[in-house]
């Protein structure tokens, strides 16, 4: 059990590794950061396979850090943390898979990705609010690196925006979090201590508290209206980069407000529930149109993300046993889609054609040239639009269900946004791949052929769309993780309402 | 021999592995595929027969096996199979029906480059239609329907570089998710009053008495009950499936795809997915049927749809020109002949009709398939013409298929089930129109199927490819001739003498039939009605043949806007793209709007406000602040200069450091952890 904390280690280690092995060149580096996420993965699996379900989380480590502040360097885990783990590795694996090509000073990039990754871990493994802060920070700024040096269209503004959303949130759950210690007579940061005090507050000030860390965390999930950095930061980002930012960078946020904002004000969460509800479920219909139209295949991809996030934090407002349980599985299952779509776009795709406007690639006859990539976009988008036997209809199917006890007219138009998924979904990919109508082109495609997908694309694609379609078969493996952890009283308090 | 239910999987499971093994072969793998996808079909139908042995041993039995998917701790979702007469009858029929069709589509797609992709996908079809038979979950049914919306689409865009095949295969999956939308809610619905999606559980499945019970008890919005609503969510997912109105659009423009799949997916199998669903959820349907004060019963719902889609579509059929087109809309209107049946309360005559219109639905669409095949693709039936005598295997099956859908009287298949619907809809008590409208619907049917005839076979051959057509190989016409004898002999299932197949639907054991007579005056009227479509056909178009593909049609001649209007579908696809289309297109425009310029703007403008304070700071500094600073600076420039040796410009160098520190930063961190 004690092996998870060694993921944040081996992180951090791997990227000054990756940086000393980047100085005698690109193979050592790639190399480097390949062995440090499967090892990282690799004890997530070891833990996982001694890992007893149960309430509550189960601390690893414990040591005072800032005796003053009653902070402490606290590591601790559930079944929702594990599986975010779990997604953070194989994220981490692929991402790196996908970013074999990179040449342009490859130490610092496969360190400053090792270091984001850490940064995850860390925020996944926190129980003590003061510390995920840090790791959270920390996972914040190689964002911007990556996307400023490594990045294409209009890297600068793609990366300026996405930074200052990020602190901006960032900002507000720092302001809520000392709000929230200093008003009360918290004793220290862990979330405990803090739900404990929170819970003594004047009900206005926990709503104030609550609004300034669900939307802080929120804006890194993507909320409507503040999810504007995310497609234009998507479309800016290296591969790899809006592989890790879809993945698993989106998924802090969320975490975020299931962790610390909600089970540290439940009454206040309830008191805006139906604020929270309505965002989530316009955020999902309104990308969802946004990415009917776009003319940049990233663009349609970055939206759609955007509104399968909405998913998540729709799961998270109706705040039902079954939305809730929905909310993560659907956290972990856009983590590998949205990765897996990337990847397509951003690596087998543009780096190969270097256009990402779709009227350019209907004009080429690219399910000739690049066979593997358009199959490997069939099922990603399929899995994307929500298809039994992905595993986004069991995350989907259990958050509707979830939404509709509590409010059947939010799961109304949820749905009517799967509808609109369809749409877009199936619009990109018959223009992308399908488009050509010339049939000469077709025939004439071997004669001017793009560089073939690599194995490591293929290995990365193959262990993405296993995961999703693992987990769309067989949901228990996450689920068995999941719904104990969600029967911890603080959860509990979130969906009935009073504190713990 | 007898199946346990438990093993019921066998049969959309072997399918799929021919799927995967079509998917996972090279695409030379030409003979690998096709003979994995018929050879697993043929596995799966004689499975099928067994089920169908081991049902019929106990009709009333519903044989059930019930296994939980996954566990939500406040909920359990579960799926599980189901045997009963319906289920079992409907398995052998896609089988059966199933097998034909790919070994046709061996001839017909010969000479296609992705002939492999094809079994692979007709197999993934077949599965997925299979597993939505044999389903004894609504959560398992609507996993099937929506993979077998998926392979619908792949086989409708099959020949995706036809722009035409990319929007129409688009339109269907589009147009069939809206409705799905309605039988999503539904099971959304179901779930949350029941805590259950199980048709059959011991009791307390979703179709059994308490659950039905209960839904029946309460009331929702509108007055309307519970049961009743969830009843019509339900029925929206089988309108968009099986092609009703107001969502039919989608099933003409489906035939792009090549003729096999029109024949399998789009005429005997997928689209009556529908109606087995409603069949399927009958007791559901029906608990509202005893209740006196309601605003309307989900059944009235499904018989007056039904209704209109029949004489619907046997209107926009008469003014067709291309053969599946014609084909197409007469499959809307079948279709909603078994609505009707359905919805006036005769769900074993929608079955009866649905099994038997499989069989010469199929055969129709082969026979148009063999007729496409011969004349190079040529669809056309003014183009056509004169084939009778150059296919004459491909005639006759053809005319024997036209005599049951047009219900000749006695000797067809098709006669019996419509005849059993006619007497339903004529014994219904809410309202006549229903039963005048099929009426109606039947007079065309005989008209149309007339002119459909007289047009592709007799006369002139009207262009070069009609004048060089030939008989079709074996391989494609002994399904045609299989089908044939099917669509003649099912018939006699199924008779009011002898009325087996409806005694064994209904769960009871012995066969009670009653003498022809007691009928006898609607069946007279049927006869007249038939005779009549028969004759105005054979006047308009049989008697003088046209004489070439430019010749107007007499009807036209005789009502040229009604035709026109006819002609273009009754303007439905103009309807939708100046209202739902413009809608979506609007509101993405809108959202697009908003996005861009005014998130964006607004983002931009804060962006520009915290340039512009950066730029006032800096003139405050550099004119008032700096002058005091740049004093001490001097003083402290002397040992920065010195420092300043250390600073090489080396970002390697750098980061290095940097890196060294953070190790020495984590090892802390680690032993302190480790204390």
């Amino acid at each position: 059990m004690n092996l998870l904390p060694w993921t944040i280690y081996v992180s951090f280690a791997g990227a000054c590794l990756a940086l000393v092995a980047g100085a005698r060149s690109a193979a050592a580096a790639r190399w480097t950061a390949l062995a440090t996420a499967v090892a990282a993965t690799t004890l997530t699996f070891l833990a996982a396979r001694d890992f007893v379900p149960g309430a509550g989380l189960q601390t690893l480590v414990d040591v005072p850090w800032i005796a003053g502040l009653g902070v402490s360097y606290h590591l601790a885990v559930d079944g929702i943390s594990l599986t975010l783990l779990v997604l953070t590795g194989l994220a981490a694996t692929a991402g790196i898979l996908f970013s074999w090509n990179i040449e342009e000073r490859p130490g610092e990039f496969f360190a400053l990705f090792l270091a984001l990754i850490g940064g995850v871990y860390g925020v996944f493994l926190s129980a003590d609010v003061f510390l995920l802060f840090v790791f959270y920070e920390i996972a914040i700024v190689p964002k911007y690196f990556l996307i400023a040096i490594w990045g294409s269209t209009n890297r600068e503004y793609g990366a300026m925006k996405l930074v200052l959303y990020s602190f901006a949130g960032s900002s507000l759950v720092l302001a809520g979090m000392i709000w929230a210690f200093a008003a009360g007579d918290a004793t220290g940061f862990g979330l405990t201590e803090l739900a404990l005090a929170g819970a003594r507050l004047p009900f206005p000030e926990q709503v104030a508290i609550f609004a300034l860390l669900f939307t802080g965390f929120a804006t890194l999930a993507g909320m409507f209206p503040l999810h504007t950095w995310a497609p234009t930061g998507h479309v800016a980002a290296p591969t790899a980069a809006s592989m890790l930012l879809a993945g698993v960078v989106m998924k802090l946020g969320a975490y975020g407000c299931l962790r610390v904002a909600m089970p540290l004000f439940p009454d206040a969460f309830l008191y805006c529930q139906p604020v929270i509800a309505w965002l989530a479920v316009v955020g999902i219909v309104y990308a969802g149109c946004i990415a009917l139209v776009q003319d940049d295949f990233k663009f349609v991809i970055g939206y759609s993300s955007v509104s399968h996030m909405g998913f998540v934090l729709l799961g998270l407002a109706a705040a039902t046993p079954l939305a809730l349980a929905g909310a993560v599985l659907q956290m972990f299952s856009h983590g590998v889609i949205a990765g897996l779509l990337f990847a397509v776009v951003g690596r087998m795709v543009y780096e190969r054609t270097h256009t990402r406007r779709l009227a350019d690639l209907k004009a080429m006859p690219l399910h000739r040239l690049l066979p593997f990539a358009a199959t490997i976009f069939v099922v990603a988008g399929l899995a994307s639009l929500g298809l039994p036997g992905f595993s986004g209809f069991p995350a989907e199917l259990s958050i509707l269900i979830g939404t509709w006890q509590e409010n059947p007219l939010w799961a109304v138009v949820a749905a009517l946004g799967i509808i609109v998924a369809g749409a877009f979904t199936l619009r990109v990919i018959q223009i992308s791949f399908f488009g050509t109508t010339n049939l000469a082109a077709i025939a004439a495609a071997g004669d001017h052929p793009l560089p073939p997908i690599t194995r490591a694309e293929k290995a990365g694609a193959l262990l993405l769309i296993s995961a999703t379609l693992y987990v769309g078969l067989k949901p228990d493996v996450l689920l068995d993780w999941i719904v104990p952890a969600l029967q911890s009283p603080v959860f509990q308090a979130v969906m009935k309402g009073g504190n713990p | 021999m007898t199946l346990s239910a438990q093993y019921l999987w066998l049969i959309p499971a072997l399918p799929l592995a021919a799927a995967a093994v079509g998917a996972l072969v090279p695409r030379t793998g030409r003979a690998l595929a096709a003979g994995a996808a018929i050879a697993a079909l043929v596995a799966s139908f004689l499975v099928s027969c067994v089920a169908l042995v081991t049902a019929l041993a106990d009709p009333a039995a519903k044989l059930v096996y019930n296994f939980a998917w996954f566990d939500l701790g406040a909920g359990v979702f579960r799926l599980g199979w189901l045997l009963d007469p319906l289920t079992a009858f409907m398995c052998v029929m896609v089988t059966f029906v199933g097998t034909l069709i790919f070994i046709f589509s061996l001839g017909y797609m010969k000479a296609d480059a992705n002939f492999k992709q094809f079994f692979c996908f007709l197999s993934l079809f077949a599965a997925a239609m299979l597993g939505l038979i044999v389903a004894n979950s609504l959560l398992l049914l609507f996993i099937s329907w929506e993979l077998v919306g998926l392979a619908s689409y792949l086989l409708i865009g099959f020949w995706f570089h036809k722009p035409s095949a990319a929007a129409a295969a688009k339109k269907a999956f589009i147009t069939t998710r809206i409705g799905d939308l309605g039988l999503l809610l539904g099971l959304l619905w179901l779930y949350d009053s029941t805590g259950s999606l199980l048709f059959f559980d011991g009791g307390a499945g979703v179709l059994e008495a308490a659950a039905l019970g209960s839904l029946a008890a309460q009331v929702t919005v509108g007055g309307l009950v519970v049961s009743t609503a969830i009843g019509l969510l339900i029925f929206c997912g089988a309108i968009g499936k099986s092609g009703q109105f107001p969502l039919h659009v989608w099933l003409p423009d489906a035939m792009e795809g090549p003729t096999p799949v029109s024949a399998l997916i789009h005429a005997a199998t997928m689209v009556a997915a529908g109606v087995f669903l409603i069949a399927r959820v009958y007791p559901l349907m029906q608990a509202d049927a005893l209740l006196a004060a309601v605003p309307v019963h989900a059944l009235t719902v499904v018989a007056f749809i039904g209704a209109i889609t029949a004489l619907m579509g046997a209107c926009i059929a008469v003014a067709q020109n291309d053969i599946k087109r014609v084909l197409a809309f007469s499959t809307v209107s079948q279709l909603g002949y078994m609505m009707l049946a359905l919805g006036v309360g005769s769900w074993v005559a929608a079955i009866f009709h649905l099994l038997t219109h499989a069989f010469f639905k199929a055969l129709l669409f082969l026979g148009a398939g063999s007729v496409i095949h011969a004349a190079h693709h040529e669809q056309d039936i003014r183009s056509l013409g004169g084939l009778s005598a150059k296919m004459k295997v491909t005639f006759v099956t053809f005319a024997l298929g036209t005599c049951a859908l047009v219900g000749v009287p006695l000797f067809f298949s098709g006669f019996w089930s419509k005849e059993a619907i006619l007497h339903a809809a004529h014994g219904w008590d809410v309202s006549h129109l229903p039963f005048y409208a099929a009426v109606l619907g039947v007079v065309l049917t005989a008209f149309y199927n007339t002119r459909l005839m007289a047009e592709t076979f007799f006369g002139k051959p009207r262009s070069p490819a009609a004048e060089h057509a030939h008989e079709n190989s074996p391989v494609m016409t002994l399904p045609l001739v299989v089908l044939a004898v099917c669509a003649v002999v099912l018939g006699f299932l199924n008779t009011p003498v002898w009325p087996w197949l409806d005694t064994m639907l209904l769960g009871k054991t012995e066969v009670h039939g009653h003498s022809l007579m007691e009928g006898a005056g609607l069946m007279g009227l049927s006869v007249v009605l038939v005779a009549l479509g028969l004759g105005a056909g054979w006047a308009l178009y049989g008697r003088r043949t046209r004489v070439s593909a430019t010749a107007p049609d007499p009807l036209a001649v005789k009502a040229p806007r009604l035709m026109a209007f006819l002609a273009a579908k009754l303007k439905f696809d103009e309807l939708y793209d100046a209202t739902v289309g413009r809608l979506n297109s609007a509101s993405a425009a809108f959202a697009d709007f908003l996005e861009f310029w005014v998130w964006g703007g607004l983002v931009t403008l804060l962006a520009r406000l915290g340039e512009f304070t950066g730029l006032v700071n800096r003139e405050t500094d550099e004119r008032t602040l700096n002058g005091g600073f740049d004093n001490v600076s001097e003083q402290v420039r002397g040992p920065g200069r010195v420092y300043s040796r250390a600073q090489t410009g080396d970002v390697h160098g750098y980061l290095r450091f940097l890196a060294l520190g953070f190790v020495v930063l984590v090892l802390l961190v680690v032993m302190g952890g480790a204390k």
